[in-house]
């Protein structure tokens, strides 16, 4: 497992202003994403575990070995440190066959292991038939499991991989993902995923630390920081949620309720702990949470009145973008009947207002 | 009427020497000059440039003065090996190697700054040392480029005649090179001489120039 707590300023340069990398992060068993925008620090978290950025302060742990040590000075270097790294453009040597790539990664070993494990690596990545072929001459899947066979083949304590599905279309990247669940089972290392898809946290991901600007902003399983993002950044960076200014107007413990103001109407949700009235906060929803219908009479309680501005197409809905600046997915039948309506009622369900 | 080939002899001998010589230092230095970073980097860039744009007799003064026999240099020299640098055909060599390793330099760290740094990062994290990670991926990958320069320099060293006529003289049979016995027959009257020899040296400075081409990286290589 990695224990980080770093430290790495970068002065403002030509192209690029200054930046702040300070982080306190741990990884343990299973795949841990990194997950956050670009420039929010992830390839560089990644470069201090291997030791291709020495940080200013801080101390990485992997296992129960000191990598780096600012105060004591300690830099082991890339060389020594037992970690595998999967690169974004697979950085497979072009002048070597994948088999020699292979046997370049494995030379640490004694020479009869040496070529037993290559011929296994090659088998169990599926790389038997084009061993002998060069990078350039074999497919994108191809190159993309051998990169991760030749990360593997050491005996890494942990494995990085920087960004693996970037630039792969969707069937390539199922197959990626097989992959690495399988790399999971059958290696057992514990791996550290760059990603900013949201999609493969999910489908990856037991771990999640959202990133931004050079912090941890967040750290749990996937699907509890979906449900309960812990700041605005995260919530607007998992890019997933209307988000409302809201205004408390009410709160009865006793009932276990609230009312919130958006706009000129009133909500009813769940208690907030912790709130007073009169705060503003933001009221985060997802779209496929609400529900939208025709305006027909005048609102119910936590329904709202909205005009619609745009309607967009997604594969198993359609979108609805209202004046208010939310949107709510319905049902495709659903949108063809109403088609040509402009004037909805959408409607808060209680049980999904949430606020930040 | 006989041709004397020495010059020619000597000159290839001097060049294959000089190209040794400078692929020894050069590579070390080129490398150094791509891939770390420390003051005066640039400073040195520019000294090694220096032989590139000074006149040839000026840099062979230069190495006159250093080499000489009653310099600093030139007097280790003289103890160690038993005689005197200046004049002899050793002298020559170190002229060329001067005159040509600049051009070798310049090419090499540029073959080695385009060798893409994600490989050689990639190498040392699968466990390799800096001078495996030389030899097996940084070196093959340039290596075309490099070959080319070397063809260059060796071109380039086998025409030397300022700095060679400064500092080893035109001692026919010892340290007449080609370039010199060129200029020595012209000066001399005799044209025959100095026809076939140019002719030689012109083929052979052509046939150096397919090689360097043959070798250099397509550019439009996937």
């Amino acid at each position: 497992m990695i224990q980080a707590r770093i430290r790495k300023h970068f002065a403002a340069a030509r192209e690029s202003a200054a930046f702040t990398l300070d982080l306190d992060l741990s990884s343990g068993e299973g795949i841990t994403v990194l997950f956050g925008p670009s420039g929010s620090g992830k390839t560089l978290t990644l470069d201090a575990i291997a030791g291709f950025l020495r940080p200013d302060e801080g101390r990485i742990l992997l296992d129960d070995e000191i990598l780096f040590d600012a105060a004591a000075g300690v830099h082991v270097p890339p060389q020594s440190r037992h970690c595998g790294y999967v690169f974004q453009n697979y950085a497979l040597f072009p002048h070597m066959t994948l088999r020699e790539n292979l046997e370049f990664a494995a030379e640490r070993r004694p020479r009869l292991e040496r070529h037993r494990r290559v011929g296994e690596m090659l088998e169990k990545f599926r790389l038997g038939e084009v061993a002998g072929r060069r990078p350039h001459e074999v497919s994108g899947g191809q190159k993309q499991r051998c990169s991760i066979a030749r990360a593997l083949i050491g005996g890494p304590k942990v494995l990085l991989l920087d960004e693996p599905a970037r630039g792969l279309d969707a069937p390539l990247r199922a197959e990626l993902y097989d992959v690495l669940r399988q790399v999971r089972e059958d290696f057992r290392t514990p791996m550290i995923l760059v990603t900013h898809d949201l999609e493969e946290c999910f489908a990856l991901g037991e771990e999640m630390l959202v990133l931004h600007d050079g912090r941890l902003a967040q750290s749990g399983p996937p699907r509890r920081i979906l449900d309960q993002p812990a700041t605005l950044e995260v919530a607007k960076m998992l890019g997933l949620y209307n988000l409302l200014q809201v205004e408390v107007r009410a709160l009865d413990p006793a009932r276990n309720t609230c009312r919130l103001k958006l706009e000129d109407h009133e909500l009813t949700g769940p208690y907030l702990p912790g709130r007073l009235r009169g705060d503003r906060v933001w009221l985060y929803v997802r779209p496929e949470q609400l529900l939208a219908h025709p305006r027909d009479g005048k609102p119910g309680p936590n329904q709202v009145p909205a005009r619609l501005a745009r309607s967009a197409e997604r594969p198993a809905s359609v979108r609805l973008e209202f004046e208010g600046g939310f949107a709510v997915d319905v049902p495709r039948a659903e949108y063809e009947r109403n088609k040509l309506v402009r004037d909805w009622t959408v409607e808060f369900p209680a049980s999904v207002l949430r606020v930040l | 009427m006989t041709i004397d080939w020495f010059p020619l002899w000597l000159s290839l001998k001097v060049a294959l020497l000089a190209t040794a010589l400078g692929l020894g230092f050069g590579l070390w230095i080129a490398y150094v000059l791509a891939n770390r970073d420390f003051r005066g980097k640039e400073a040195l860039d520019a000294a090694i440039s220096l032989p590139l744009v000074l006149p040839p007799t000026v840099l062979g003064y230069y190495l006159l003065v250093l080499l000489g026999r009653v310099s600093p240099l030139g007097r280790l020299y003289e103890t160690v090996v038993g005689q005197p640098l200046v004049f002899t055909w050793q002298a020559a060599v170190v002229a060329a190697a001067l005159h040509s390793a600049p051009l070798l330099i310049k090419s090499a760290r540029a073959a080695f700054e385009s060798v893409d740094h994600t490989l050689e990062r990639a190498a040392l994290n699968l466990g390799a040392s800096q001078w495996r990670v030389f030899w097996r991926v940084t070196l093959p990958l340039a290596q075309r480029s490099i070959l080319a320069a070397t063809a260059l320099a060796f071109a380039r060293s086998l025409g030397d005649f300022g700095v060679t006529i400064m500092i080893a003289g035109n001692i026919p049979g010892r340290t007449q090179t080609v370039a010199v016995a060129i200029y020595d027959a012209v000066e001399s009257g005799n044209g025959a001489l100095a026809r076939t020899l140019v002719l030689v040296t012109s083929a052979v400075a052509l046939l150096i120039l397919w090689l360097a081409n043959r070798v250099s990286p397509r550019t439009a290589a996937p």
